[in-house]
């Protein structure tokens, strides 16, 4: 076999329409997505600043004025902030435990991706069955006797409570998105890293602090960029568990736009969780930025 | 070998035979990986083609009936395959997700000159907006003079005008029900069939203290019908009217008893959208609600359960009932086979059958029937002690808002939100600064006055 082929004159134009080939075959995909993304997305930036064929900032300012709109603005911002942190230490207990070498981690694994199954709504119908009333959480409460009679958890004059309500909810559904990319990623950093920490008389927790998390920094930058993104998206997890008791920015954006049939001020709402999402990613994509050399394993 | 156009991967040569050519040849894996990837591709494309088809059971619909009402998918569901099944045409069932999208369809294929909806249906607010292009059915209305429909309601159904624009199709009303537990704790000599607003706060005060708890509840939540129980029952009660007197010091009165009740109604009001699941539960033992919504609580444990009519005010009982009629848009496709489906819903025995499967009552003349139930029966008592009682005071849903409807339900949601909810301490201002909005709307629609204010001349003006 030729490690080499003699180039002919004709094979020359040959090869060079074979380097356009890739953008070629990319070509519909990024007509797809100017299609039915860009171009909506354009369409919903006009319906925010043009009402009735004039330009204007009113439909910010009647979202900006609106009853719900500090409500939704404080929810959104306290789940992101809160969610975040305590998501990312579970996640990363149950990564570390489904890449371990214990026996039945793949059944781990398994389990922990189970809720992934169930959609946003279906999580917050569940997790209202648990926290109503007459639900799971005050039968087993009064079961073991903690407390005598229901416990009304879904009160909308302690939003705290339900704020936690909420975020136990998105623990139960999408920790495990992010375990699994913390799984991949921690497949990607070769072993010899870990053991030669550990000849050099380095702990358990001392070579996940030095070794396995700096390693994992692409994945982590990943995961959070996710988790920041659906941060923004909350919406038919709260709708279904607390219903009006709180509100979030997409629930109003919803609101608005079904509700009060008015698409300038929903489309203000759509642009300023897209602006928000955008602008907090670009700065965790900063300051997770990977070095070069990390890379190259 | 030959480099791959992305410069990664070295792709075996192999000679065919030809003279000095070079061949590339796909191994057989990879061959075989790409065919089934198509085949995959292929299938998922025909299955999701083929079940892309009609909304409804049929395989081909003769008429196509939109309407506003019956939207929840059960009342679809059981009005297609009960109501609709002795039909002498097939239809097709859409509901529309909001007025607005049943309205401006209709007003979208007139100005087109071609339609595809045969029937809409709606309230006759509703209705009225799109008047100018429903057909006359004043041959309808002859052949269904043995019906019995009121003359009442045939007049409502002319939409405002002196044709016959639609013909009546069901009716509904708002109710209030409770726990036969919860009938010991009433205020003494308060009758639970006349109570007064007063009582009933009494009523819901007792009843916090027995159980420790609260244990009165109101559909509240993102779908339910809270916005009516305040623009026809609440508010009129006290005022006697709504949009004039929305700022009126009555109305204050009626925004600080509800801010007072409150205290002893469920929290949880906030999630509720049928009150039937709160009241089947246990956890709340007296609610109010759409009769639809209350239905399945009546049905499936009526000796549990009464019904009555919401408590009056010092202006009266307000209440509203709710007419749904059926129209025939000018560019209906098939307006013979639209007529014969309007005739068969008129029927007897499918009035009947809306009764029981959706709560909704007949629009025509005729004793209802034993096999109804005792829940239906309690329900169908409850709605004639309600429409004939000395102080009723009806209303009717909102005419000529269009797509202000949403943002006119908003007006009271959040008057409700910033008194009761966020407790705001200076009501007037709040009744002011929402009046404001409530006439900006109004002015937008050019929305005349409906009962229960008085009629205007032009735009109703916020009082």
């Amino acid at each position: 076999m030729a490690a080499t082929t003699a180039v002919r004159p004709g094979m020359t134009t040959r090869l060079r329409r074979w380097e356009g080939l890739p953008y070629w075959l990319v070509l519909p995909t990024v007509a797809y997505l100017g299609l039915f993304f860009v171009w909506p997305m354009l369409q919903a930036f006009e319906l925010s600043v043009r009402v009735g064929g004039v330009w204007t900032f009113d439909p910010f300012r009647t979202m900006y004025h609106d009853i719900k709109f500090g409500q939704a603005f404080r929810f959104t911002m306290l789940f992101l902030v809160i969610i975040i942190p305590l998501q990312f230490a579970l996640a990363l207990v149950m990564a570390l435990v489904a890449n371990s070498s214990i026996r039945g981690r793949s059944i781990f694994l398994f389990i922990f991706i189970l809720p992934l199954g169930a959609s946003d709504l279906a999580t917050g119908l569940i997790w209202s069955s648990i926290f109503t009333q007459h639900g799971y959480l005050n039968t087993v409460l009064q079961g073991v006797g903690f407390i005598n009679r229901p416990e009304i958890w879904i009160d909308p004059t302690h939003q705290t409570r339900i704020l936690f309500e909420v975020i136990a909810a998105e623990l139960w559904r999408s920790t495990a998105l992010i375990t699994v990319i913390l799984v991949a990623g921690m497949q990607g950093i070769p072993k010899e890293y870990s053991e030669a920490a550990e000849v050099f008389g380095a702990g358990f927790f001392n070579r996940l602090r030095t070794v396995t998390l700096p390693m994992l920094k692409p994945a982590i930058q990943v995961a959070l960029l996710l988790r920041i993104i659906f941060a923004f998206e909350l919406f038919a997890t709260v709708l279904g568990i607390v219903g009006q008791s709180t509100t979030t920015l997409a629930t109003e954006a919803w609101n608005w736009q079904t509700g009060y049939l008015n698409p300038h001020v929903a489309a203000a709402y759509a642009t300023l969780i897209l602006g928000m999402s955008v602008g907090l990613a670009s700065i965790v994509a900063r300051l997770l930025r990977t070095k070069k050399e990390q890379l190259m394993r | 070998m030959i480099e791959s156009p992305f410069g990664h991967r070295q792709v075996q040569a192999a000679s065919c035979g030809t003279k000095g050519g070079a061949v590339h040849e796909l191994t057989s894996p990879a061959r075989w990986r790409a065919l089934a990837a198509i085949l995959a591709v292929a299938t998922l494309a025909v299955v999701v083609a083929a079940s892309a088809g009609p909304a409804s059971g049929h395989a081909t619909s003769s008429v196509t009936f939109m309407s506003t009402q019956l939207t929840p998918v059960d009342e679809q569901q059981s009005f297609l395959n009960v109501v609709l099944k002795g039909s002498p045409q097939s239809v097709s069932f859409v509901a529309a997700s909001s007025v607005p999208q049943l309205t401006s369809r209709v007003t979208a294929e007139a100005q087109a000159g071609k339609g595809s909806i045969d029937l809409a249906g709606a309230t006759v607010g509703d209705l009225e907006t799109i008047a100018p292009y429903l057909t006359n059915l004043a041959d309808v209305a002859k052949a269904l003079k043995k019906a019995g429909i009121p003359a009442s309601l045939m007049n409502q159904a002319k939409l405002g005008t002196k044709q016959q624009l639609s013909i009546p199709w069901m009716q509904a009303t708002y109710l209030m029900a409770a726990n036969k537990k919860a009938l010991p704790y009433l205020p003494k000599g308060a009758d639970v069939k006349h109570l007064t607003w007063g009582q009933y706060a009494r009523w819901a005060k007792n009843l916090d203290a027995h159980f420790g708890q609260p244990e009165v509840g109101f559909p509240a939540g993102p779908t339910g019908l809270f916005p009516r129980f305040l623009e026809g029952y609440l508010l009129p009660s006290f005022t006697g009217h709504l949009v004039t007197s929305f700022e009126s010091p009555r109305a204050v009165a009626a925004w600080l008893y509800l801010k007072n009740l409150w205290r002893f109604v469920n929290p949880q009001s906030l999630t509720y959208n049928f009150m039937q699941d709160p009241l089947l539960s246990g956890e709340v033992l007296v609610g109010w609600d759409h009769v639809a919504r209350l239905n399945g609580a009546l049905s499936q444990q009526p000796s549990n359960f009464v019904v009555f009519p919401a408590p009056a005010g010092p202006k009266g009982r307000g209440f509203l009932p709710v007419l749904a009629t059926i129209g025939i848009p000018k560019t209906a496709p098939n307006p013979a086979a639209a007529k014969q489906v309007i005739e068969y819903l008129d029927g007897i025995s499918p009035q009947a059958k809306t009764i029981s499967a959706e709560g909704f009552f007949p629009v025509v003349a005729g004793k209802l029937s034993e096999k109804l139930g005792p829940g239906l029966l309690k329900i169908a008592g409850a709605v004639k002690l309600q429409q004939t009682s000395k102080d009723a005071l009806p209303s009717v849903l909102p005419i000529g808002l269009g797509g202000q409807a949403g943002a006119y339900a908003k007006v009271f949601v959040d008057t409700f939100t910033r008194l009761v909810i966020n407790k705001e301490g200076n009501p007037q201002g709040v009744l002011k600064s929402e009046g404001d909005t409530l006439q900006s709307l109004l002015n937008a629609a050019g929305a005349h006055c409906w009962q229960p204010d008085p009629p205007s001349s032009g735009t109703c003006t916020v009082g």
